[in-house]
């Protein structure tokens, strides 16, 4: 057993405003997570805009540093990684961004973004083996490789184009792969297409799947372990059946109720949704307080731990303090990195 | 039901490109009934949102309707000069914009923005009302009046995009157009947005038509649901109708393709791709990526038909069944 990606305690702060008015806004506070080579995961990071979601999958890919914590990648912290570590890293955890237009350069060919990797990490011998492994990946994803080689970006559907992105993935056999909203700028039709192939290298390569996302249901269906953020922090973690289904953070259940089902004959409820924060309580407690139902006096003075409230799930919630005991430092952590379920 | 208060008859408009002639919408009709709201779906080049700018006359550029009708409770919109029609937006026709962020001035305060649509119309009120009346119609929509002082960047996504609605709703129309309004919010400010249109809609007894893909949110909010597929509708029925029993192959992919929350289960996509409207398939155009087509289907574009009360399909399989040949 080896820990291939490893965030420990990681967060980050960004520093606004000026000369005179400096101040940090935090974007992404005390996130661990572990992934097992031996059992991959598919894990879903979901949260609303500003959550922290897309920085936490720039610190994960080493494109941004944590300001406190550490992301290591074997045991070595990938920002001190040598040469040699670091082209290992880039090959095995591989990105997949939320826009399939642009990150193709509209000059060149789509074959561009197949053929550079196999170039840079000297994936064949020879020009007809790499063609050879270019086709074979694009067929893994469900593309023709005779109606996509050799044409322009604007040629193709977004759909195609994202795919072409799954197999540039794919391509360098990664064990990682970190898909950022990589369905949300695709038609409805498609979208289980894609989600299709991304499940497909989990089950047939063993690929570990980190799925950020802000829409539930296609993290229910595609993901086993779901961490819901908000505003930079975890507030319920663990296995997606039991979060999505019987939600126990107050954030998690009006996430859940808002999500617009595809039923006419279950419509929203008639109780209008609490957007006013209370500008009374202070921020130095829970994050969610000043929207909470259920506010406490605990809630303004600490933010709540990941209480452990079964086996395979914990909640970041004061009310749940008595019904489960509060997690050690070890506990949180191996809930977080989905071992426990 | 009773009178529609917008009728559209076969709607055909093309763009105009260097490649070629790109047929959007292709002889699209529905009517649309007082209070109602009708739900326009449809994927990324189905003609949903031309049709929906066509009935508002904002269609730019290469955009060119060809053929068709536009009828607002008797007034033919397409006849109209720009001056007429506007007169006609926001006062009997309006629209809630997709990106809301970008449809606000950004060196503008919202009291002044809201004050311009009284202005063009001719309805500014007496200096003494004007802020009485921006602060009414900012509490309807769920906003505190001192919004009004504020310039968009200060608001969050939710809140222009209410701002948006305020001012669709400032003259009291009779149909608002909405062209997914929620799509850049996510879901628990999505849920207030939709909430805060369904009530001012029903205040106002305007009807609404929803332009969007997510079928969940359709679900969630109208009472009838056109589906549209390369330029046509192709199944038009109430939004029970269309999800407990959908009639087109497509909307039966369509609805099939939608993730829930019951079950986990591998998910279908619809296979193939949208036709390209440049060069649209003979026939009906859904026929190369449909498993039912036969003989017909590359010969014939299957008219709209009712099939069952308030129900109408276009497509071969429902020949036998017919009754009408006009849709309502």
């Amino acid at each position: 057993m080896t820990i291939l990606l490893e965030a420990n305690h990681a967060g980050k702060t960004f520093t606004t405003g000026g000369f005179f008015k400096r101040s940090e806004a935090y974007a992404l506070r005390d996130f661990s997570l572990a992934i097992d080579d031996e059992k991959p995961i598919v894990t879903a990071i979901a949260g609303e805009s500003g959550s922290g979601k897309t920085t936490l999958a720039r610190l994960l890919l080493g494109v941004i540093a944590p300001s406190i914590g550490t992301v290591r990648y074997k045991g070595v912290d990938v920002h001190t990684m040598k040469r040699d570590q670091w082209r290992e890293f880039r090959q095995d955890v591989q990105a997949i961004y939320q826009d399939p237009f642009e990150v193709y350069n509209p000059f060149y060919r789509v074959d561009h973004v197949l053929t550079t990797p196999v170039a840079k990490f000297k994936l064949a011998r020879n020009a007809a083996e790499a063609q050879e492994l270019i086709e074979s990946t694009l067929n893994k994803v469900g593309l023709r490789p005779e109606e996509t080689l050799g044409r322009y970006p604007h040629q193709l559907s977004g759909g195609q184009r994202q795919r072409i992105m799954i197999a540039r993935a794919l391509l360098l056999r990664p064990k990682i792969i970190i898909a950022d909203e990589p369905v949300s700028m695709v038609d409805a039709s498609l979208r289980a297409t894609i989600l299709e192939s991304l499940l497909k290298l989990h089950e047939e390569f063993g690929i570990s799947l980190i799925y950020i996302t802000h829409d539930l249901t296609t993290a229910y269906q595609l993901c086993r372990d779901i961490n819901i953020l908000y505003r930079g922090a975890v507030v319920e973690t663990g296995d997606v059946e039991q979060v999505i289904k019987q939600p126990q953070h107050p954030y998690t259940q009006l996430l859940v109720g808002s999500i617009p089902l595809p039923d006419p004959n279950r419509r929203w409820g008639d109780e209008t949704v609490d957007q006013a924060r209370r500008a009374d309580v202070p921020d130095t407690g829970c994050l969610f307080a000043d929207r909470c139902p259920w506010l406490m006096p605990a809630c303004q003075n600490a933010p709540p731990p990941l209480y452990q409230t079964s086996p395979a799930r914990a909640t970041a919630c004061y009310v749940y303090e008595d019904e489960a005991k509060a997690t050690t430092k070890s506990e949180a952590e191996a809930v977080l990195s989905g071992e426990v379920s | 039901m009773n009178a529609p208060v917008l009728q559209v008859d076969s709607l055909h408009i093309h763009y105009q490109t260097l490649a070629g002639m790109v047929k959007a919408v292709n002889g699209v009709s529905f009517n649309l009934y007082k209070g109602e709201r009708l739900g326009l779906v449809g994927e990324s080049g189905s003609g949903k949102s031309t049709t929906a700018l066509a009935i508002i006359r904002m269609l730019e550029g290469p955009a060119r309707i060809i053929d068709g009708a536009i009828n607002l409770s008797g007034t033919n919109l397409l006849a109209l000069s720009d001056d007429e029609m506007r007169a006609v937006r926001f006062d009997r026709v309006s629209m809630v914009p997709q990106g809301a962020m970008n449809s606000l001035n950004p060196v503008m305060r919202i009291r002044e923005q809201i004050r311009d649509i009284y202005e063009a119309h001719g309805k500014l009120p007496k200096r003494s009302e004007l802020d009485g009346k921006i602060a009414h119609l900012l509490t309807r929509v769920g906003l505190k009046p001192e919004v009004a002082g504020m310039f968009p960047h200060e608001l969050s996504g939710g809140m222009k995009q209410r701002v948006c609605i305020a001012m669709a709703i400032a003259l009291q129309p009779q149909v608002i157009l909405a062209d997914e309004p929620t799509s850049a919010l996510d879901v628990v400010v999505q849920r207030q947005v939709m909430e805060t249109l369904g009530n001012v809609q029903q205040e106002l007894g305007a009807a609404v038509i929803l332009v969007g893909h997510d079928m969940g949110l359709m679900a969630q909010f109208v009472d009838r649901i056109g589906v549209m597929y390369a330029g046509r509708l192709v199944e038009l029925a109430s939004v029970e109708q269309i999800f407990k029993a959908p009639q087109h192959p497509y909307t039966q992919q369509l609805i099939g393709s939608i993730p829930n929350l019951e079950q986990k289960k591998l998910f279908k996509g619809i296979p193939g791709t949208a036709p390209s409207l440049l060069d649209p398939p003979s026939g009906c155009p859904f026929h190369p990526r449909c498993s039912e087509a036969f003989e017909p289907c590359t010969l014939d574009v299957p008219p709209l038909r009712e099939t069952a009360p308030s129900c109408w399909v276009a497509c071969h399989l429902y020949e036998k069944v017919v009754s009408h040949d006009h849709p309502a």
